[in-house]
C-alpha cells in the first residue's frame, strides 16, 4: 500500500492537514485578509466579541481578529525555521556519534546529555533575554534547546543501521564513508526523523508562544503568545483577549500533531495495525 | 558497595553539571552585547560609575578571561552567586527562600502526572479501539497541544472567577489563617490549580506514551507465553504488559524533568506562586541577570536531582539495569 | 501399534480451517486439516515457513490472533476447543495443555524472576500455596543447576538452553495431557538441542503425555517423533509413522524436503592439488573489552584466541562452531570489518600484514575479498534497486555506468536471476532470491576470496540446497577461495574441502572434511557430530533421494 493511500486512510491526519492548510493560507494571505496594521487602534478598547469586531478589541482598542490573522505568520515561521535549524544540528551530531562510535560517540553523547539536563525553557529565556528579543534570537534559542532529542534519535538510527549487513557490504565494496552515511544510511533513517521533525514544529510553536507570553517575543511582530501575555492583567474582565489567541495556538499545534502522527503511521506501517492488547 | 558507587556517580554528575552550567553562564554574560559589568548591573544603577567599579573588581573583569572564569568558578563553588543588584541582596539567599514553594509545585505536578498519566494510558490501551479509548486520546491530544499558560488562565476563569471554588493566585490567603492544619489546608487549596495546570500537559504526554508502549509490549513473545500459561487477561495486562511498558515511561519522565522546571516559570507567573519561577520572571523584567543566572543554575541542579530519582526508580523497576556487566 | 489406533485419540482435529485477512497471499492459513494425537505419542508437524504449522498449534491453544477466523473441530476431553468460551479455554491452557515457544530469549518476561513466572501457573490455576518446594523440584527435574538459587534469577542471567528448560518447566508444571512445542530447539545450538530433545522425551515418558512438536527440521522429526504430518500451503500433504514417511515418502513435496536435508556424508574433495596459498591467518587474537558504568570493572571477553588457518585458491574452508564460538568475529577480522588485537592475516600478492593496514591502504584491496551475509533481509539496502546494490562496488571502483549495467546483467544471469529484475527493489524478492542478489554483489568485483557468514541458515531447507549448489558451481567455475562459516556440520560436509572447528574462540581441530567429520580427533568435534539430530535414521535413507 502506498504512502499516500495509508495517509489518506487516517481521518485524523486528513483533518489535521485541512486545518493546517487553512492556517497556512491565512498566514500567507494575512496582508490581504486584514490589510490594516494589527498594532493600530481600530475602535473603543475592550469591546466584547460581536459588534463591529468579530472577536472584540483589546485594552488599546486593537482588533483581536487582525492580531490572530497576523500572528499566524510569526508562529508558523518560527516553528518551521527553528525546527529546520534544530534538525540540521541534531542530525549532524547524532549521525556522527552513531556512525563513528568510539570516543567520538562518547564525547558527543556527553554533550547531548548535558543539553538535555539543562532546563531548556529557562535556557531559552536566558538566551533570548541576553541576545535581546527578536526573530533571530528566538529561533536560535528554540533550536538550541530542542536539538538534543533529534540528535539522540539520529544517533540510535545511525548506530543500528551502521552495523546492518548492507552497510558492511558497502564498506567491503569500497564505497567511501561519506557516501555510506549519506546514500546508504540516511535514506533508511529519514522517516522517523521526518516524523519527529514534524512534531517538533508543534513544540517550537508552543515554546515561542510561552516566550512571547513572558514578553520575550519579537517586539515588531504581533504573535499569539504576546496577545495573551499582554492581556493578562485584564483577562478576568475580558476573557476574549486570552481565549481566542489561545484557541489559535491549540488549533495549529493540534493540526501539526495530527499530521505528524499520520506521517508516522504512514511511514512506519509496521507500528500500525496493532489490534489492541488482546492478541 | 554498589549503592555507594551509584551515589558517588551521581555526585560527580551533579558536580560536572554545576561546572558546565557555570561556564555556560559565564559565556552567556560575555555573549551579551556591551560591557559585562553594565549587563550584570542591569537596570540597577548602570549609570553609577562607583557601582560598576565595584562589580568589575568583584568579578575581576579587568583581568584576563581565564582568571575571570577562575574567580567565577570559585565563587559559585563557595555558594557565592553574587548580588542581586536590583534587590540589594545575595542571590543565594533569595533562591533558597523561594526553593520550597517551587519544589512543592513541581513535585506535586510531577506526582500528579506520573500517577494519572500511566493510569489513564493503561485504561486506554486495555480498551483500545473503543469509545473510551478514543475519548481519552482526544482529550490527551488536546492537552498535549495546549500552551500551559493558557490552561492556567482558563482554569482560573472557570474555577476561580466563574465558580469561585479555588483561589486564583498566591500560595496563601492574604489574611493569614491560624493553626498549622488550617494553614496546610490553605496552601493545598492554593496548590491545586497551579499543580494541575503544570501537570496536565505531562498527564497528556504519559497517557499517550503509556498507551503506545503497552500496545507495543502486547505484541512481544512473552505476553503470548503468559496467555499460554492460562493467566486471566487482567493479570496478563498488569503483571506482564504494563510492568515492562512502564520502563520507557520512567526513562522519559526523567528526561522531561528539565521541562517541568521550565514550565514552572510560566505557571508561577500566571498564578503569582512565590517560587523561583516567579522570581525569574521578575528578574527578567528588571534585567537582573545575576539573579537569572542563579535561577538557571539552581534549576539545573533540580533537574539533576529529578534525574537521580528516576534513575533509582528505574533500577528498582528493571533488574537488568545496573546488574548487567 | 494396533493399540494406538484403536484407543481414543487425546486430541483430534477435524476440518480445521483458519482464514487469513483479505489481501494475503492466500485465503487460508490452514485449510481443512485433520490430525490426531494419542497419549504417550509424539506427533511432529513439519513444514517450511508459512505452511500453517505454527498457526495450527496456536489454534489448539486458542491463541490465534484476533482478526483471523478459526473453524472446524479440535476435540479434546469430549469438547470442541474451537469456539469454546474464553474463560473455559483459559483454564485448560497451562494446566491440561502446555506450550513451549521458539525463542527462549523473548518468551520469558525479562523483569520477572523465573521462579515467580513458574509460580504464576500454580497460582492462577487454583493450586494452593506455598509453591516453593514444587518449583524447586520442577527446576531440578529439568536438569537446571542450583534450582534453589536459580529460581530467584531474572531470565537475562540464564543461557538460552537454561531459559528453554525454564519454559518447559512452566509448561509441565501442572502435568498436562498435551505439550505443544513450537520449534522449541530452532534457536538453540546443536548440542543444547540434543539435550532439550532428550529432556522432552523423558518428561513425556514420565507423564504418559502427548506432544505435538512443530518443526522445519526432519532431523528433529527423526530424533523424537512417533508420527509425522507434512504441511504445505496450509494443507497436510502426507501423514504417517515417522519410520514409514522417512523411509518411503509418498508425496513429492515430502521427497523434496527430505532430499534437501543436508546429510553428513563425505564430499569428495575437489581441491586442486598444489594450488598456491591465497589466505593465511596466524595466531589471530581478539578480546572484547567492556566496562559496566563509569566506575565499573573492566571485563574482558576473549572472542578469538590464536586462530591459525590457511586457504588455497579454489578451495573451500569451512569454519564450524556454535554461537559465541568466535567464528563470525574471525570472519569479520579476515575481511577487515574488524581489526584484531594481535596476529597476522596475509593475502597472496600483498606484502604486508592486512591487520596493519589503515583505511586508505585497504581501499584498493577491498575488491579482492568480498562477503556474503547471513540475513537476506538485513543485507540488502531496502531503498536501493538491485542494480544499485550489485553495482555499488563497480561504481565505487570507477567502472562506468553502462559497463556496470552490462556486468550486473551478466552477474544476475550467473546467479540464475532474470536480468530484467535489476530495477526492482529488494522487497520484491523472496529470501532465497535475495541471497542470490547478495552473491551477485560479492562476485561483482571478481574477488579472489569470498567469506560467506552462515549464508543459508536463514533459508528454508529446500532453498538452502539450491543456494549451496550455486555456491559450489560458481566457485568451481571461477576458482575463488571460499571461507564458509556455518554452525551446521552437515552443510560444511557438503561444500567444504577442509573444515576448522571452533570452540570458545579457539580452533580445536582442523583438517580435510573427511578427516574431521568422519575420524574426529577432538572430543568437541565428536560431540557436535553426535548432536546432529536424527543422524542414524536419516543417513540410512539416502537411497530415497529425489532427483
Amino acid at each position: 500500500m502506498s504512502f499516500l493511500k495509508r495517509f489518506a486512510e487516517n481521518r485524523g491526519a486528513l483533518l489535521g492537514l485541512v486545518i493546517l492548510a487553512a492556517i497556512v493560507f491565512v498566514a500567507l494571505a494575512a496582508p490581504v485578509l486584514s490589510p490594516t496594521d494589527p498594532w493600530a487602534t481600530q475602535g473603543r478598547p475592550l469591546l466584547p466579541p460581536g459588534s463591529d469586531f468579530v472577536l472584540g478589541t483589546d485594552m488599546l482598542g486593537r482588533d483581536v481578529l487582525a492580531g490572530i490573522i497576523h500572528g499566524a505568520r510569526i508562529s508558523l515561521w518560527i516553528g518551521v525555521l527553528s525546527t529546520v535549524v534544530a534538525v540540521v544540528i541534531g542530525v549532524s551530531i547524532g549521525a556522527l556519534a552513531g556512525f563513528f562510535g568510539g570516543w567520538v560517540d562518547d564525547v558527543l553523547v556527553r554533550v547531548v546529555e548535558f543539553f538535555q539536563t539543562i532546563p531548556s525553557f529557562i535556557f531559552a529565556i536566558l538566551l533570548v533575554a541576553i541576545l535581546t528579543p527578536g526573530l533571530t534570537s528566538i529561533v536560535v534559542a528554540i533550536a538550541v534547546v530542542t536539538w538534543p532529542p533529534i540528535a539522540r534519535l539520529a544517533r540510535s538510527e545511525f548506530m543500528s543501521l551502521r552495523s546492518r549487513e548492507f552497510v558492511e557490504a558497502a564498506v567491503l565494496s569500497g564505497v567511501s564513508r561519506g557516501r555510506i552515511m549519506l546514500a546508504e544510511v540516511l535514506p533508511n533513517a529519514v522517516s522517523p526523523l521526518i516524523v519527529m521533525g514534524s512534531l517538533m514544529i508543534a513544540t517550537a510553536i508552543l515554546t515561542e508562544s510561552a516566550l512571547s507570553f513572558l514578553g520575550l517575543g519579537d517586539p515588531n511582530r504581533i504573535s499569539w503568545g504576546y496577545m495573551i501575555g499582554a492581556a493578562r492583567t485584564v483577562f478576568r474582565q475580558a476573557w476574549w483577549l486570552s481565549v481566542f489567541p489561545g484557541l489559535a495556538i491549540v488549533l495549529t499545534v493540534l493540526a501539526i500533531n495530527l499530521v505528524g502522527e499520520g506521517l508516522n503511521d504512514a511511514l512506519n506501517p509496521h507500528l500500525k495495525g496493532r489490534i489492541g492488547l488482546e492478541r | 558497595m554498589r549503592q555507594l558507587g551509584f551515589l558517588v556517580g551521581w555526585l560527580v554528575k551533579a558536580l560536572v553539571v554545576v561546572l558546565a552550567i557555570t561556564i555556560l553562564n559565564f559565556l552567556l554574560i560575555r555573549l551579551a552585547p556591551g560591557d559585562p559589568a553594565i549587563v550584570m548591573a542591569g537596570e540597577a544603577g548602570a549609570a553609577d560609575e562607583r557601582f560598576l567599579a565595584q562589580i568589575r573588581s568583584d568579578f575581576g573583569l579587568d583581568r584576563p578571561l581565564l582568571v575571570q572564569l577562575g574567580i567565577y568558578l570559585k565563587n559559585v563553588l563557595t555558594l557565592d552567586l553574587g548580588q542581586s543588584y536590583r534587590n540589594q541582596r545575595a542571590v543565594v539567599d533569595m533562591l533558597f527562600e523561594r526553593l520550597p514553594a517551587t519544589l512543592l509545585l513541581t513535585g506535586s505536578a510531577y506526582l500528579f502526572a506520573l500517577v494519572f498519566g500511566p493510569l489513564l494510558g493503561a485504561i486506554a490501551a486495555m480498551k483500545a479501539r473503543t469509545v473510551y479509548d478514543s475519548a481519552l486520546m482526544v482529550v490527551a491530544l488536546f492537552f498535549y497541544a495546549t500552551p500551559i499558560f493558557w490552561v492556567g488562565l482558563l482554569l482560573i476563569l472557570v474555577f476561580s472567577v466563574q465558580l469561585g471554588w479555588l483561589p486564583p493566585f498566591g500560595m496563601q490567603s492574604l489574611i493569614p489563617v491560624e493553626g498549622t492544619l488550617a494553614r496546610t489546608l490553605d496552601i493545598l487549596r492554593h496548590l491545586i490549580l497551579p499543580a494541575v495546570t503544570l501537570g496536565l500537559f505531562y498527564v497528556a504526554v504519559y497517557v499517550r506514551l503509556t498507551r503506545a508502549s503497552m500496545l507495543e509490549t502486547a505484541t512481544l513473545d512473552y505476553v503470548k507465553t503468559a496467555r499460554a500459561k492460562g493467566l486471566p487477561e487482567w493479570r496478563v495486562a498488569t503483571a506482564h504488559i504494563l510492568r515492562t511498558a512502564l520502563l520507557p515511561i520512567i526513562t522519559f519522565a526523567g528526561l522531561q524533568a528539565g521541562h517541568l522546571v521550565g514550565g514552572a516559570i510560566v505557571v508561577e507567573t500566571v498564578f503569582a506562586w512565590p517560587g523561583i519561577g516567579r522570581l525569574a520572571f521578575d528578574a527578567l523584567f528588571q534585567r537582573d541577570y545575576n539573579l537569572l543566572l542563579g535561577v538557571f543554575l539552581l534549576s539545573a541542579l533540580m533537574v539533576v536531582f529529578f534525574n537521580m530519582v528516576t534513575d533509582i526508580l528505574l533500577r528498582v523497576a528493571d533488574p537488568r539495569i545496573g546488574s548487567r556487566a | 501399534m494396533n493399540a494406538i489406533t484403536t484407543t481414543q485419540p487425546l486430541v483430534s482435529i477435524e476440518g480445521l480451517t483458519i482464514g487469513l485477512p483479505f489481501g494475503g497471499d492466500r485465503a487460508r492459513a490452514v485449510d481443512a486439516i485433520d490430525l490426531s494425537v494419542h497419549r504417550g505419542r509424539v506427533l511432529c508437524v513439519v513444514g517450511e515457513s508459512g505452511s500453517g504449522k505454527s498457526m495450527t498449534a496456536h489454534a489448539i491453544m486458542g491463541l490465534v490472533p484476533r482478526p483471523l477466523k478459526v473453524d472446524g473441530m479440535i476435540r479434546y476431553g469430549g469438547e470442541n476447543l474451537v469456539g469454546m468460551p474464553a474463560a473455559r479455554h483459559r483454564r485448560i491452557r497451562g494446566s491440561r495443555i502446555g506450550m513451549v515457544f521458539q525463542e527462549p530469549m523473548a518468551a520469558l518476561n525479562p523483569v520477572m524472576k523465573v521462579g515467580k513466572q513458574i509460580e504464576e501457573v500454580f497460582r492462577f490455576h487454583g493450586v494452593p500455596g506455598p509453591h516453593d518446594a514444587r518449583i524447586v523440584a520442577l527446576l531440578e527435574q529439568m536438569g537446571l543447576p542450583e534450582p534453589e538459587l536459580l529460581r530467584h534469577a531474572y531470565p537475562f542471567r540464564l543461557s538460552g538452553g537454561q531459559r528453554q528448560r525454564v519454559m518447559i518447566a512452566m509448561a509441565l508444571a501442572l502435568d498436562p495431557d498435551l505439550l505443544i512445542a513450537d520449534e522449541p530447539t530452532t534457536a538453540l545450538d546443536v548440542t543444547t538441542q540434543k539435550q532439550i530433545l532428550a529432556l522432552l522425551k523423558t518428561a513425556q515418558a514420565e507423564r504418559d503425555m502427548a506432544i505435538v512438536l512443530i518443526t522445519h527440521d526432519f532431523g528433529v522429526v527423526a530424533e523424537i517423533g512417533d508420527e509425522v504430518a507434512v504441511m504445505q500451503h496450509g494443507r497436510i500433504v502426507e501423514r504417517g509413522l515417522v519410520s514409514e514417511v522417512l523411509g518411503n515418502p509418498q508425496h513429492d513435496y515430502t521427497r523434496t524436503l527430505l532430499a534437501a536435508v543436508p546429510r553428513l556424508e563425505p564430499n569428495p574433495s575437489t581441491k586442486p592439488a598444489g594450488a598456491e596459498t591465497l589466505l593465511s591467518a596466524d595466531r589471530v587474537t581478539k578480546v572484547y573489552a567492556s566496562r559496566s558504568g563509569f566506575f565499573g570493572p573492566r571485563r574482558e571477553v576473549p572472542a578469538v584466541t590464536d586462530a591459525t588457518l590457511s586457504l588455497a585458491r579454489g578451495e573451500t574452508l569451512g569454519i564450524v562452531g556454535e554461537s559465541g564460538s568466535g567464528k563470525s568475529t574471525l570472519a569479520r577480522i579476515i575481511v577487515r570489518l574488524l581489526t584484531a588485537d594481535s596476529g597476522e592475516v596475509r593475502l597472496a600478492g600483498v606484502e604486508r600484514n592486512l591487520l596493519e593496514l589503515g583505511h586508505r591502504e585497504l581501499a584498493p584491496l577491498r575488491r579482492r575479498v568480498q562477503m556474503v551475509f547471513q540475513d537476506p533481509f538485513a543485507s540488502l539496502n531496502p531503498r536501493r534497486t538491485v542494480f544499485e546494490i550489485v553495482a555499488q562496488g563497480l561504481l565505487a571502483h570507477g567502472t562506468g555506468r553502462r559497463e556496470a549495467r552490462r556486468r550486473v546483467e551478466e552477474l544476475l544471469d550467473l546467479v540464475a536471476l532474470d536480468p530484467a529484475v535489476a530495477d526492482r527493489y529488494p522487497n520484491a524478492f523472496s529470501g532465497g532470491q535475495r541471497q542470490r542478489i547478495g552473491i551477485a554483489r560479492a562476485l561483482a568485483l571478481e574477488p579472489d576470496l569470498i567469506v560467506a557468514d552462515e549464508p543459508v541458515s536463514a533459508l528454508d531447507v529446500s532453498i538452502q540446497a539450491r543456494v549451496l549448489k550455486l555456491f559450489s558451481d560458481i566457485q568451481h567455475r571461477l576458482g575463488i577461495g571460499l571461507l564458509f562459516i556455518t554452525h551446521d556440520l552437515r552443510v560444511a560436509a557438503q561444500v567444504c574441502d577442509c573444515v576448522a572447528v571452533m570452540q570458545r574462540g579457539r580452533i580445536v581441530e582442523m583438517g580435510t572434511s573427511e578427516q574431521v567429520l568422519f575420524e574426529p580427533r577432538h572430543d568437541y568435534t565428536q560431540l557436535l557430530i553426535d548432536s546432529i539430530p536424527g543422524r542414524g535414521m536419516l543417513s540410512a535413507h539416502t537411497g530415497s533421494r529425489a532427483k
